[in-house]
């Protein structure tokens, strides 16, 4: 990245006298497309680009950036465990119209000393500021207790994640930030936006697409178990039945 | 060596599925037991969604048994007359099976009663094996001596419609073993075993079945029922996946074929005391997950 710096700042100067009088963002992403294969165990997002200041000047108070990946909306339930006689179980439920299957949050310095709590919640910057769409009949505070278990679950198991120092900014206008991608990933459309952020304020957002997908055998086996489920089952009936067999088979004949 | 599984929707080391199918292999050619009781719970142990563990270990069962069955057949110990009956009660309880899930799903409780099954089947069944291992090994007296048992519950001798079974030596209402099959069918879709633990004492103490035929017959149709499970689970939850279920196999249809060969040079009621122990291990775990601390307290279901 660092090799780019100059080539960047040459072509920052040509196409200065052009730029508007706000900073603008040419962000990009180390892939568009991730590939899951047999050996998928996660990868590794690079969410990089350059911070265009009018003039090609860096103001004294340089901005900062913020950076979220986020993976497809789906609908949930969530259900919550109670303790009933002296068993735990399922007891009230409540459901979610909009939750983003992945989400992660790097920034170049911890979000709250960048911006306040109603532009964060306005630009869904952290994990707090997700607007999940709660379902109707529940209080506040129900709603509350729900996305917060539900985000701290996400959590651990890699989907959520919140990177306070994640962002690198080096020659003050090259950006970069590294995001883990777990294995557990849900497939889909992820968008990778970038903010540039000064005195509190939100200057510019810049949106990528990613695309997160199955490719060549598991690609076919998950297509193969959702259209063509009668033939899958019989397939996976086969693969059982043959590999007993052959078993016996080497065994009796070593025998 | 890591192993996307396309349908978990997560990487799984593939030497550690491969070594519990090893495990399971090894215990159901010592015991003639499918290991689907200790497949499933470990699989989800391990992180693999629930429905996947339970589907996928149905399919891992199928294979398990096959070699089973085609040893006991050469011995002519399968009834194919009661496995058939059987087989048909089983398919019938896959699908009442299938049904039941989709109904405790979306009334919440599916976890509850899964959790509640494993706990109640094993534990009974758990304690009434390290009973009996304790007694043959002299640790412990035997219970006291009941009077001789009948040949078969007395209900069973009630009901109507009773056919001649000859390799088990029965006259009975085919309703008794389709009954079983049912209830080994239930046990299939929502739990991921075969059954074996209960159907076969459900075959010696209430059907009164000759004993040389008890084994490879409730093999044949732990196969069948399994295979249709599958398809079921193909079908309905969409949840097998056939590159953990290849994994499992590969361990578990080498290891049936030296558990039975290791049954043989073994004292059998030490072997005995460490099924039970090991049954018994499991339904505590699922006991303290239902009476202590789940594992999760909010579960996520998508929509």
């Amino acid at each position: 990245m660092r090799r780019l710096a100059p080539l960047v700042l040459l072509w920052l100067a040509l196409v200065g006298a052009a730029a508007p009088q706000v900073p603008g963002l040419v962000p990009d992403v180390s892939a568009r497309e991730v590939q899951i294969r047999t050996s998928f165990t996660g990868a590794q997002l690079l969410l990089f680009g350059a911070i265009l200041y009018p003039g090609g000047e860096v103001p004294a108070e340089p901005a900062e950036i913020a950076v979220v990946l986020r993976g497809p909306a789906e609908p949930l339930l969530i259900r919550e465990k109670e303790k009933i006689a002296g068993i735990w179980m399922n007891a009230q439920s409540h459901r979610f119209r909009s939750v983003p299957g992945f989400y992660a949050v790097a920034s170049s310095a911890p979000l709250e000393t960048l911006i306040d709590e109603r532009t964060a919640a306005i630009y869904e910057l952290g994990l707090d500021n997700l607007q999940l769409s709660p379902g109707p009949g529940h209080a506040a505070a129900t709603t509350r207790r729900f996305e917060a278990g539900l985000i701290e679950r996400r959590r651990r198991e890699g989907l959520y994640a919140a990177y306070p120092q994640g962002v690198e900014i080096s020659d003050r206008v090259l950006y970069r930030a590294r995001i883990p991608i777990p294995s557990r990933v849900p497939v889909g459309t992820y968008t990778a936006e970038t903010f540039l952020i000064s005195d509190g304020r939100v200057l510019a957002v810049a949106t990528r697409e990613v695309e997160i997908g199955k490719t060549g055998f598991e690609r076919f086996v998950a297509l193969a178990a959702q259209r063509r489920p009668f033939f899958y089952g019989l397939a996976a009936i086969a693969v059982s039945l043959f590999l007993g067999w052959f078993a016996a088979f080497i065994f009796a004949r070593r025998v | 060596m890591d192993i996307y599984l396309p349908i978990a929707e997560m990487a799984v080391n593939g030497l550690f599925i491969i070594a519990l199918g090893l495990l399971v292999g090894i215990l159901s050619g010592l015991f003639g037991v499918g290991g689907g009781f200790l497949t499933t719970p470990l699989l989800i142990f391990y992180g693999v969604p629930p429905t996947v563990a339970v589907a996928s270990a149905t399919t891992q069962v199928t294979g398990t048994s096959v070699s089973g069955v085609a040893a006991h057949m050469r011995r002519g110990g399968v009834d194919f007359q009661m496995g058939g009956v059987m087989i048909a009660g089983g398919i019938i309880g896959s699908l009442t099976g299938a049904g039941l899930f989709r109904l405790l799903q979306a009334s919440g409780q599916v976890d509850l009663v899964i959790g509640f099954l494993y706990v109640a089947l094993l534990g009974g069944v758990g304690g009434l094996m390290l009973r009996d291992a304790l007694v043959a090994l002299k640790w412990i007296d035997p219970p006291e001596k009941r009077a001789p048992p009948r040949r078969h519950h007395r209900a069973i001798a009630a009901l109507p419609f009773r056919w001649r079974f000859y390799a088990s030596g029965l006259y009975i209402s085919p309703i008794a073993p389709m009954l079983v099959g049912f209830g080994a069918g239930i046990l299939t879709v929502l739990l991921g075993v075969g059954g074996g633990f209960i159907v076969i004492p459900a075959m010696i103490y209430i059907l009164g079945m000759a004993a040389r035929v008890v084994v490879g017959t409730s093999l044949v149709m732990i196969l069948a029922v399994s295979a249709v499970t599958t398809l079921v689970h193909a079908m309905t939850t969409q949840a097998v996946d056939i590159v953990l279920a290849s994994l499992l196999l590969l361990g578990s249809v080498v290891g049936a074929q030296y558990g039975a060969g290791i049954a043989s040079r073994l004292k059998p009621d030490l072997l005995r005391l460490l099924l039970a122990v090991m049954i018994l291990a499991v339904a505590l775990r699922m006991l303290l997950g239902l009476a202590w601390q789940p594992d999760e307290i909010f579960t996520i279901e998508v929509l």
